[in-house]
């Protein structure tokens, strides 16, 4: 319920959202606006039988089989990592790095080689940022219930967005990180239909079909239901509110 | 501190009413409105006390046909609105919007990227900007991180910056206020019946002034700086009615705990936390004891916690704002998602354990675990109060008998942070009760306790390398009365 409710926190009108916008290069026109935007950060191999491979993490096509006009064929395919429950953001980003900037480009991508760096070492012997790393290999995280509790800081969601996530799956999202991951359009905060934190393993490959709402594991070969993300994913596909504000005449462009 | 009143400290004294609140009503339309969020040029404000809007009283006047909740009426007026449901997305007018070291400066970067290098903040007597988190630290980054702040408020002539430019001795920093949660409370800026937001999860603080506050990401924060609003969706209320009389040893923070125990970490995801009945209303010490309980809504997941105003309020308010305010209060008739019922005059002294605020334990059943060192501070416990609780547990330790050596080693480091300015005179002049005129400090000295360090939110956050009672290195327990 948590997620349904919560998407429409960014609700805009239908009127401000053109019917069926060519997504895949609002994806990646957008995204290179952004000062944050680096195209090495996010690696992500795309073999979904639905997509196309693009350069992009996200594959956007104009859909086979879009439920509704508004949702576009996203596709995510890559190697998961996989957290427990109540994953608070001081285990995402600890404290002591959040005197490191997001808006400004050589910081975000310091705080992306610190993403997940405070999950206890006992637990989560394979870590997230393998030593001498700056960003992860991993490009899907896996959680339980209530992730990115804590503080309010947006440090979270750009960390791993920088570190080069582009979808969480978890059970549910506390409120702040889920309205900061959609406002940043960092990471598609998404929310499975089923406990999934217990059945994936880190190092399984996994495929994110946005449209059809699916989490595929390939080496498992399960497949388990996502609850929709509604408006909020276009927001995330722009990269951001101030993005698609703009992208929907909401709010001027910036004057040159 | 333990009573003869000991009980489990599970559900007997709550009784969860689960009321039918017509969830298929809640309406999911949306209303968009960005067309009306023109920026207006600060320089032209020159008026400070606006006057007040009598004709917008939406549940006031009696002719209201649908009851609400006093979070939903604060946000009706102020996304000028008759009536609001639980659900509903509206834009809201914000009345003051907080940011400190840490975030602000990403704040910053994001609204002058958006809004232009040269674009104004939408008004610049609604922004409060106090650095509290990294202060006392050798640090370049975080030290550079308050500069910021300094640069943006001259540049956008600021009115509310609490500065600190000596970091040897913040006594000499006539504007530093210290933790922002208390300093927004104690410099005026919390009124009844607005809308408060701010780049940290414990903005909830302010709701015990009985206003919607809530904490917001830099982007968020960074569109208010140029527009003035933000879309909010209206959350659903879980009503906490607190009945009995507060037994002495009890505080408000034992109360929360209370609560936090019983619906978990993410019991109150996407909702307000309303506190009510005779406890709530006794909490007369000082409005500080309602901060607590607001504070630490946040840490059960809640969009915002709220207490309606009443005498307590309006006398504390009296000599800190000239703005006017006018206070709302959930309808009789008004639907909560539920309610839950505590007899407080039953409860006893709860604890956190590691490393969850749900991970409720009576105090009395940790008795046997050691401590290595005690931290009061920041924005949650470290208040008056507080300060005179810890001095009253080592004046009864010394009723006891209890040698300085014993009491060493029962506390064998106990560190205080004054979390602002005002608690810090408090402490080194207020006399404790039952003491012979001794105040806080000269209890805490003689106990052998730490010199309390400058105001900051220390050890609570972490931080930095060389924050004050960062813990860096492995210790067997660590306690915290934050």
């Amino acid at each position: 319920m948590a997620a349904s409710s919560s998407i429409r926190t960014y609700i805009p009108t239908p009127p401000f959202l053109s019917p069926h916008t060519p997504q895949s290069s609002l994806s990646s026109s957008l995204k290179l606006t952004s000062p944050q935007f680096s195209p090495t950060s996010k690696p992500l191999l795309l073999s979904s039988p639905l997509s196309p491979p693009l350069p992009l993490s996200a594959a956007t096509t104009s859909s086979f089989s879009t439920p509704s006009p508004n949702t576009p064929t996203t596709t995510f395919h890559g190697l998961c990592y996989v957290v427990g429950d109540n994953i608070d953001t001081d285990q995402i980003i600890p404290a002591e790095y959040l005197t490191l900037v997001p808006s400004n480009p050589d910081e975000y991508k310091k705080l992306g080689s610190h993403a997940l760096i405070g999950l206890p070492a006992a637990e989560y012997p394979t870590r997230f940022i393998a030593p001498d790393e700056t960003t992860s290999k991993y490009s899907i995280l896996i959680a339980g219930d209530n992730f990115g509790c804590g503080s309010s800081r947006e440090h979270a969601p750009v960390a791993l967005g920088a570190a080069g996530v582009v979808a969480v799956v978890a059970e549910s999202y506390a409120r702040i990180f889920f309205r900061n991951s959609v406002a940043t359009g960092e990471v598609y905060p998404l929310e499975s239909e089923v406990r999934v934190c217990e059945a994936c393993r880190t190092g399984d490959v996994v495929t994110i079909e946005l449209g059809l709402g699916r989490l595929i594991n390939h080496t498992t070969g399960k497949d388990y239901g996502l609850k929709p993300i509604g408006d909020a994913g276009p927001v995330i596909e722009a990269g951001g509110i101030f993005a698609y504000a703009r992208k929907a005449g909401m709010i001027p462009s910036l004057a040159a | 501190m333990a009573s003869s009143a000991i009980a489990s400290s599970s559900s007997p004294f709550i009784n969860k009413v689960q009321k039918d609140v017509g969830l298929s009503t809640f309406s999911s339309q949306p209303s968009f409105s960005l067309h009306t969020a023109k920026k207006r040029n600060s320089r032209n404000i020159t008026c400070v006390m606006a006057p007040q809007q009598t004709e917008r009283k939406p549940a006031t006047s009696g002719s209201v046909k649908t009851a609400m909740t006093m979070t939903e009426k604060i946000l009706a007026r102020a996304s000028e609105k008759p009536m609001l449901s639980p659900g509903e997305n509206v834009w809201v007018n914000v009345d003051v919007l907080m940011t400190h070291d840490v975030c602000g400066p990403g704040t910053f970067g994001i609204f002058k990227r958006e809004f232009g290098q040269n674009a104004k903040v939408w008004d610049r007597e609604k922004i409060v900007i106090i650095p509290d988190h990294y202060i006392f630290t050798t640090d370049d980054r975080a030290n550079r991180n308050v500069d910021i702040c300094r640069d943006f408020s001259m540049e956008q002539n600021i009115k509310y910056f609490y500065d600190i430019k000596d970091l040897g001795n913040f006594k000499a920093n006539p504007d530093y206020k210290g933790v922002c949660h208390v300093a927004l409370a104690q410099e005026g800026h919390c009124r009844p019946g607005e809308v408060l937001l701010g780049t940290d999860s414990h903005t909830c603080t302010a709701g015990a002034f009985g206003q919607f506050a809530t904490g917001i990401g830099n982007t968020d924060a960074g569109f208010v700086l140029g527009a003035g609003k933000l879309l909010l969706k209206v959350p659903p209320t879980l009503r906490f009615v607190m009945d009995g009389e507060m037994p002495d040893y009890l505080l408000a923070k034992d109360l929360i705990l209370q609560i936090i125990g019983e619906i978990s970490v993410s019991g109150a995801t996407y909702k307000a936390m309303e506190f009510v009945g005779s406890t709530v209303e006794s909490l007369t010490v000082s409005m500080e004891e309602r901060m607590t309980l607001c504070n630490m809504v946040v840490e059960a997941g809640g969009k915002n916690g709220v207490v309606p105003a009443d005498s307590t309020t309006y006398k504390y308010l009296e000599d800190k704002t000239s703005t006017p305010y006018e206070a709302v209060y959930s309808d009789d008739q008004a639907r909560f998602l539920s309610e839950y019922r505590f007899d407080v005059s039953k409860l006893e002294p709860l604890v956190a354990k590691p490393h969850s605020p749900d991970n409720r334990a009576l105090a009395r059943e940790c008795k046997d675990v050691k401590i290595d060192r005690v931290y009061i501070g920041s924005c949650t416990g470290g208040k008056t109060e507080d300060f005179l609780a810890a001095a009253k547990v080592f004046l009864a330790s010394v009723r006891h008998h209890i040698s300085t050596w014993e009491r060493r080693s029962k506390f064998p480091l106990s560190l205080f942070q004054l979390p602002r300015r005002l608690v810090w005179m408090d402490v080194y002049s207020l006399p404790v009760p039952g003491s012979g005129g001794k105040t806080c400090s000269q209890i805490f000295e003689e106990a052998g306790c730490d010199t309390p360090a400058s105001p900051s939110c220390g050890a609570c956050l972490g931080g930095p390398k060389d924050t004050y009672a960062r813990l860096n290195e492995p210790q067997a327990s660590f306690t915290i009365f934050v």
